[in-house]
């Protein structure tokens, strides 16, 4: 094999900058696609729940039945639509008006003067189920709290540690930032190859005393520093624009997005090295990059909530180990006892793919 | 005289159960001169230079560039890939600096080699322009200045002239001419023959192997005294040469301009114009012979004349009117313009070429007239039915063979004949009766249950050309139709054709091999979409001779001389506006 040249390696770079810098298209995907989705996801998406129309069906005027009601009409959770029958209400939730009823029956004061449990009735709307669930488990736990308060007078002060108004925003903005990685890294990168493999461009460069390494290099650096610095755009507007709290420290996140951008970047060269072709890299890079990022990683969906299988299917996905490490720079700070064993795991899915590139770039030039 | 590379039996397969792209190649090139490797697409030319260029590892044989493992000495090998290897993005100079970095030009040394380089091929003024930018003929140049851009020992050069205008092919040519004075070793590969006899010595690939070795004039000599141009004959030149070619006496026969040109069987003299009726005042001359009549007698195959897909052709009828006509074609993408008033008529029974070199706008030219593409401006008729009325009726009087053959590649090739029998409306007895004729007449039995897409690139051109016919169409769209292929593919493929065209078949055929030019009895050279020269060759060939002087130039030769005016008058304007 042949030693690296610096010269070689930097005209090699200098010419991967102009063709950046001319390709519309990149700085797309570099600087305006971040912005989309950080506004789509700061604003546009949001996991929270906030008041829900619910009907209140009051068909019993006693004491306890009003004190009840009183309760669903100040719950947070809750905007209340008041009736004294289901029937008005009915067309409300056929027509999405209202997403559930919560119906207090005529002889609720009756029953729960002797003292017994006074059944309500929930009534859903089954096509938004996780809405329905939602709804119906809040419902009761008003009416768990409004049974309790007749009793021995407990309340409970509900503290959450590091994203204390539960603002789905303050995940999902710095978990943006895992998919614009993703994007620059894999779907760039694998562009950028096939594209040398579809203009024969990569033919008359290899024709050239350039060794594998040199040519591989040059298309990683320039990338690499491209996506650390959409990175760092995110991260100013994730700050000033969304309020994101910033608790850990800026060293700590650059070494685990330069971490993860090993994974990314390794991947990018692997599918162009065996695809070749710049509509099928894109395809594959999509599916294999940027969809597992957004449903398996943790970042939309919990992990621990999902069925067994897929979540050994998720310690597969380098993305998985990014997330927990950005949420826990933005929300809770520099914890490196989370952040070293994520950095261990991203850099071996990195070794491995630049290995596979590699192996793929020689081999198919046969 | 050492070899600067050399291949000895070398072997190299793509498929490790199908044949061999490369079937024991031995080949020397040697410095100062140009060793031209010559044959039809598919012989496996790219393949042996990319194992030069040590970009593939042959499977057997030993290879040696510069005394030393192929790869090894890179630095001193240029190479020029088929598609130029250029950056489109990159500006002409920051493609060479890109290349002169990569192969290791002392810093020192960049201006003045830029400069020579800039200068040598004429490209100074266009230094800042981005690669992506630069006509055909311009690419051409700077791909070859990269590759020049540290002085080499060896260069190897992929089908530098495919595709480009016939100007820029001759100045290609003279300036790696220069080169050779210098004493670089220069491979050439090329599917054009007439490049070969320009050649010191000629490497023939085809389907792999080796089929001669050697100067180009010992494959031509033995053609030599058997060539003869045969003139005033009674008749079209069309059914004298079916006649000529179905004699046993006669190996090979084209059209050239009112001439018949014959090359006779090994041990015959001229052919008796008695035997083929020419007449009475028929006679043959002797004629040069040229490397394709060796290649041809290399092949040792029959070249026949008659065509059974023209035999049982309906006869056109007498329409009224030509069978193609268009009227001021222009048209226009935003402000640069494909195609600019093209006007032309074709005849039934007359075969009508568009030539030019790519870009130029006959693929455009073509698209308007087969409906595909409404013009902006001008109108235009196929079988006396203006295409902008009745585009779906006009089209199915033509039949339409698109360049490369365009075929489904996925489709077996008796899925894509009852595709296009089903395309063009075929009720189902006729659709079995004609595919049937079709298999027999291309001989496509044994491939029926193949892929289109993998067949030799002969069966694909005969299968396009089946699909095309399905509906007998009494007019034909040929768009680069023999691209590639060998020449005696070549061969049939007008035998067929002259024959449709003696039922009274109109034909529109762009091409850019000048001998196939020949076959056209009129011709409209389009260059920058514009419409330079009509006639018929032998017009075409006295207006040559009228603006340069020179007694009896080859159909290339008048081209150049009218591009070459073309130019001229419009630089005058340009001057004056």
């Amino acid at each position: 094999m042949r030693p690296v040249s610096g010269r070689r390696l930097a005209a090699l770079m200098a010419k991967e900058i102009v063709q950046i810098r001319r390709d519309p298209s990149t700085l797309l995907i570099a600087f305006v696609l971040p912005l989309v989705l950080l506004f789509l996801f700061g604003y546009g998406v949001s996991l929270d729940t906030a008041r829900t129309r619910v009907g209140l069906a009051l068909e019993d005027g006693s004491a306890p039945a009003l004190g009840l009601a009183q309760s669903y009409q100040r719950s947070r959770w809750f905007d209340i639509t008041l009736a004294h029958s289901v029937a008005p209400l009915r067309a409300d939730l056929i027509a999405g008006r209202i997403r559930a009823i919560v119906v207090i029956p005529a002889d609720f004061g009756r029953t729960a003067a002797r003292g017994r449990a006074a059944p309500i009735e929930i009534i859903t709307d089954g096509s938004l189920p996780n809405t329905a669930s939602f709804v119906a488990a809040y419902a009761e736990g008003v009416r768990a709290n409004w049974a309790g308060g007749r009793g021995p007078p407990i309340r409970i002060e509900t503290r959450f540690w590091f994203n204390p108004e539960l603002k789905s925003r303050f995940f999902l903005v710095p978990g943006a930032i895992a998919i614009v990685m993703t994007m620059i890294g894999t779907l760039l990168t694998a562009l950028v190859v096939a594209r040398e493999w579809e203009r024969g461009t990569i033919e008359a460069v290899f024709a050239t005393p350039i060794s594998m390494v040199e040519f591989l290099v040059s298309k990683l650096v320039p990338y690499f520093v491209l996506a650390l610095f959409s990175m760092a755009l995110c991260t100013v507007l994730a700050i000033s624009v969304f309020g994101v709290p910033f608790r850990g420290s800026a060293p700590a996140l650059l070494a685990i997005s330069a971490a993860f951008l090993a994974p990314a970047l390794g991947q990018g060269l692997f599918i162009s090295a065996a695809t070749k072709n710049q509509f099928v890299a894109s395809q594959v890079a999509l599916l294999t990059g940027f969809l597992p990022v957004f449903m398996l990683s943790g970042f939309l969906f919990e992990i621990s909530s999902m069925p067994r299988p897929i979540q050994w299917l998720t310690y597969l996905l380098p993305a998985r180990y990014l997330i927990p490490c950005l949420s826990t720079v933005f929300l809770a700070g520099d914890l490196w006892s989370v952040f070293l064993p994520n950095i261990a795991a991203m850099l071996g899915f990195g070794a491995i793919f630049f290995a596979l590139a590699f192996v793929f770039t020689r081999k198919r030039l046969d | 005289m050492q070899a600067v590379a050399a291949a000895r039996g070398v072997t190299k397969r793509f498929a490790r159960a199908g044949p061999p792209a490369l079937d024991s190649v031995s080949i020397a090139i040697r410095p100062g001169r140009i060793t031209g490797l010559v044959g039809p697409d598919g012989a496996g030319k790219t393949t042996l230079i990319r194992i030069l260029a040590g970009l593939l590892r042959p499977e057997a044989g030993e290879v040696e560039v510069l005394g030393a493992a192929p790869g090894a000495r890179a630095e001193d090998v240029g190479y020029m890939p088929q598609r130029f290897g250029l950056y489109e993005d990159l500006s002409v100079l920051q493609n060479l600096t890109l290349y002169a970095e990569l192969r290791g030009l002392p810093r020192a040394d960049h201006d003045a080699t830029f400069d020579r380089l800039l200068e040598f091929t004429d490209l100074k003024r266009f230094q800042d322009r981005p690669a992506g930018k630069l006509s055909g003929g311009m690419k051409q140049k700077l791909g070859l200045a990269c590759a020049l851009v540290r002085a080499p020992r060896l260069l190897l050069l992929d089908e530098p002239s495919v595709g480009v205008d016939p100007v820029s092919r001759r100045e290609l040519w003279n300036m790696v001419g220069a080169l050779v004075g210098e004493g670089i070793g220069v491979l050439w590969s090329t599917a054009y023959l007439d490049e070969a006899e320009k050649c010191a010595e000629v490497f023939l690939l085809n389907e792999g192997r080796v089929l001669f070795s050697g100067p180009p004039a010992e494959l031509t000599d033995r053609a030599r005294g058997r060539v003869f141009l045969m003139s005033g004959f009674d008749g079209a030149r069309r059914p004298i040469l079916e006649r000529a070619l179905d004699r046993d006496e006669v190996s090979d026969g084209t059209i050239q301009g009112r001439a018949v040109r014959l090359v006779m069987a090994r041990g015959e003299g001229p052919l008796d114009p008695r035997l083929i009726a020419a007449g009475p005042r028929a006679r043959l001359d002797p004629a040069e012979a040229r490397f394709e009549d060796g290649f041809i007698d290399i092949l040792n195959r029959a070249v026949t004349g008659r065509s059974a897909l023209a035999a049982g052709y309906p006869e056109t009828r007498g329409d009224t009117g030509p069978a193609i006509e268009a009227r001021g074609l222009t048209k226009r993408f935003g402000d640069f313009v494909a195609a600019d008033d093209i006007s032309l008529s074709v005849e039934r029974g007359e075969i009508f070429g568009l030539l030019g070199p790519n870009g130029a706008g006959k693929s455009t030219t073509f698209k308007m007239l087969c409906g595909l593409l409404t013009p902006t401006a001008g109108s235009g008729a196929v079988g006396g039915q203006g295409f902008a009325a009745s585009g779906p009726a006009a089209r199915t009087r033509l039949g339409y063979m698109a360049q490369k053959f365009s075929l489904y590649g996925d489709l077996s090739v008796a899925q894509n004949l009852a595709f296009f029998a089903g395309a063009y409306g075929l009720d189902r007895g006729r659709a079995r009766a004609r595919i049937g004729a079709l298999v027999e007449i291309f001989g496509l039995e044994r491939y029926l249950r193949s892929d289109a897409g993998t067949l030799p690139l002969g069966y694909k051109q005969r299968l396009a050309l089946a699909c095309a016919v399905m509906h007998e169409p009494p007019v034909l769209f040929l768009d680069e139709p023999t691209s590639g292929v060998d020449p005696i593919t070549r061969r049939e493929f007008w035998s067929h054709i002259n024959g449709l065209v003696e039922r009274g078949v109109a034909v529109l055929v762009t091409t850019h091999f000048m001998d196939e030019a020949e076959y056209c009895d009129r011709i409209a050279l389009v260059y920058r979409a514009r419409q330079i020269a009509t006639g018929t060759p032998d017009e075409l060939r006295a207006r040559a001779t009228a603006l340069t002087g020179r007694a009896d130039p080859t159909l290339e030769d008048a081209f150049i001389a009218l591009i070459d005016q073309a130019d001229r008058s419009r630089l005058a304007t340009e001057a004056a506006a």
